[in-house]
């Protein structure tokens, strides 16, 4: 049986999937076909504007997002699917506020009707790919699909930004760790680092290299004490700052990082049993080669768990 | 819910502009927002202090800060404050008024946005955010291949970077959305 029974994907790519983050298309669409996953693109979908239509004219950029969701709606979608974070944000916004606010989706709907189309809030649910793979195909369904688990790789987890928050209600908007478990599903030793959802430096790349350089050197600094051989991604946004920027880092701070950040697509995809090549991998500026080097045929040794001493202090009761 | 703010009217027009927006008068001052931000220690001042200053009418200094545009919209703010006052979204309604009113002086990030929108507007795609080419063209010709920092030839290379979006095919539709949208948010602000 399907996956999606009873659910029509709108798939919304974004405009980095396109070029940038073509990886992350290639091993999403791979990954997909494998997980039986029918995602449907949206046709003349338009950019979510980012995070720069809303700082230059509010109403403009709900309506540029409430196109996309009308479109979807009018090709009978339940939901939509954005792998971007920052796409997804802008969408559920979109949605979540013409919906609180009447006076914002009588306007919107005021715009819209200037391309013959109209959103009723509310009509979709709005989603992030890593939510429908977790929730929706669930940890045993993709364990199901795993022939060559990536045993005694070191992945760290990177969650970002918008991914979490606003509360949206898919994770928990401090310490997130449904793509833990979606490692652990995978075969992967995960790092647990503290950081893990805090910002790549979004668009500061841009405006100020002082900012973004040091968030992002955050980033890296806290994957490597935890020993990471690879950060994994759910962002083009984030994929970018922490690929293509590390080089800069380490000018900057006289650091020598080398971690591959890679999308979790790309990663099931290698414990599916794909090849690198299949997945896109080799896209990225910081080669992934060496750490992949790193997965074995046979899983990583249990710590032994010591017995407890007969002699030592008692432990104390739990009261329920 | 009642704005009586003793009649600041730079307040009004910032609740106005932000869906929510009304909550801001709840600020407690508690400074848990500035204590959660990533940009906070090159802010010019603190989203904290930002919504004093607001709610004591202080227009100038606010729109004239580099504060809103070193928000990076992580949300960490907005999930942590104990009045749930969206303090990201108003951080996007003050960039708005900087711009409407030209106070800004943060030429660099709203040059920025505005190319990035320009793209959006004539092609119904954008480039990529972080490689935003035609902005380095337009700052900085020269430095186009080695993109000021990192990267350039590599992403090229390996054909990451576009020069110039898809166009959609419906672009007319989606001018006479955006048009009638800027017209809507006219109206709004007369
Ligand atoms: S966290 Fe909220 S209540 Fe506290 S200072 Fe910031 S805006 Fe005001
Ligand atoms: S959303 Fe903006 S203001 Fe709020 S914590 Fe993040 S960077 Fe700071």
């Amino acid at each position: 049986m399907s996956t999606n029974s009873g659910h029509h994907y709108g798939y919304y790519p974004g405009c980095s999937i396109t070029k940038n983050a073509a990886a992350y298309g290639v091993s999403t669409d791979a990954i997909a076909r494998i997980l039986g996953l029918h995602l449907h693109e949206i046709s003349d979908w338009n950019c979510c504007g980012a995070s720069e239509y809303f700082s230059i004219n509010q109403l403009p950029a709900y309506a540029l997002v409430a196109r996309n969701l009308a479109l979807a709606a009018g090709e009978g979608a339940t939901e939509v699917v954005a792998p971007c974070s920052l796409c997804y944000v802008n969408l559920y916004k979109t949605d979540k506020n013409m919906r609180l606010h009447p006076d914002l989706k009588a306007k919107v709907n005021r715009a819209l009707d200037a391309g013959n189309l109209h959103y009723e809030p509310d009509t979709l649910k709005v989603r992030h790919l890593l939510d429908i793979v977790v929730n929706d195909v669930g940890y045993d369904g993709v364990a199901a699909k795993v022939t060559k688990p990536l045993y005694n790789l070191r992945v760290a987890p990177y969650y970002g930004c918008l991914i979490v928050r606003p509360d949206t209600g898919f994770d928990n908007v401090e310490y997130p760790t449904t793509m833990d478990k979606l490692m652990e599903t995978l075969g992967a030793t995960v790092v647990d680092y503290p950081l893990k959802a805090e910002c790549c430096g979004g668009h500061m790349t841009q405006i100020s290299d002082t900012v973004a350089l040091e968030l992002i050197r955050r980033l890296l600094h806290n994957a490597a004490e935890y020993q990471a051989d690879v950060i994994v991604t759910v962002c083009p946004m984030c994929q970018l700052n922490l690929d293509a920027y590390q080089a800069d880092v380490n000018k900057r701070f006289g650091t020598n990082y080398h971690i591959p950040i890679l999308y979790f697509t790309q990663v099931m995809g290698l414990a599916f049993g794909m090849t690198p090549k299949d997945v896109a991998i080799g896209k990225e500026l910081v080669s992934a080669d060496r750490a992949l080097t790193k997965i074995t045929a046979e899983p990583p040794e249990k710590p032994k768990t010591r017995k407890r001493d007969k002699k030592a202090l008692p432990m104390p009761d739990m009261i329920e | 819910m009642k704005t009586s703010n003793g009649g600041n009217s730079f307040l009004d027009q910032v609740i106005k502009a932000t869906p929510g927006g009304e909550k801001l008068v709840l600020c407690l001052q508690c400074g848990t927002c500035g204590g959660s931000c990533p940009s906070g220690p090159d802010m010019d001042y603190s989203p904290r202090m930002i919504f004093a200053m607001t709610s004591a009418g202080m227009k100038d200094q606010v729109l004239s800060s580099n504060t809103p545009w070193f928000c990076v919209s992580c949300y960490y703010c907005t999930v942590r404050c104990p009045q749930e006052i969206p303090i990201t979204d108003i951080m996007y309604t003050l960039k708005q008024l900087a711009i409407q009113e030209g106070r800004y002086e943060q030429r660099k990030a709203s040059d920025f946005s505005e190319h990035f929108i320009g793209y959006v507007e004539n092609y119904g795609r954008s480039f990529e955010l972080g490689l935003a080419t035609r902005y380095f063209l337009f700052h900085n010709p020269l430095k186009l291949v080695n993109m000021g920092m990192g990267m350039g030839m590599s992403m090229i290379l390996r054909g990451r970077m576009g020069f110039i979006p898809e166009r959609i095919k419906n672009m007319d539709q989606l001018q006479n959305i955006l048009d009638k949208a800027k017209q809507i948010a006219k109206e709004g602000a007369a």
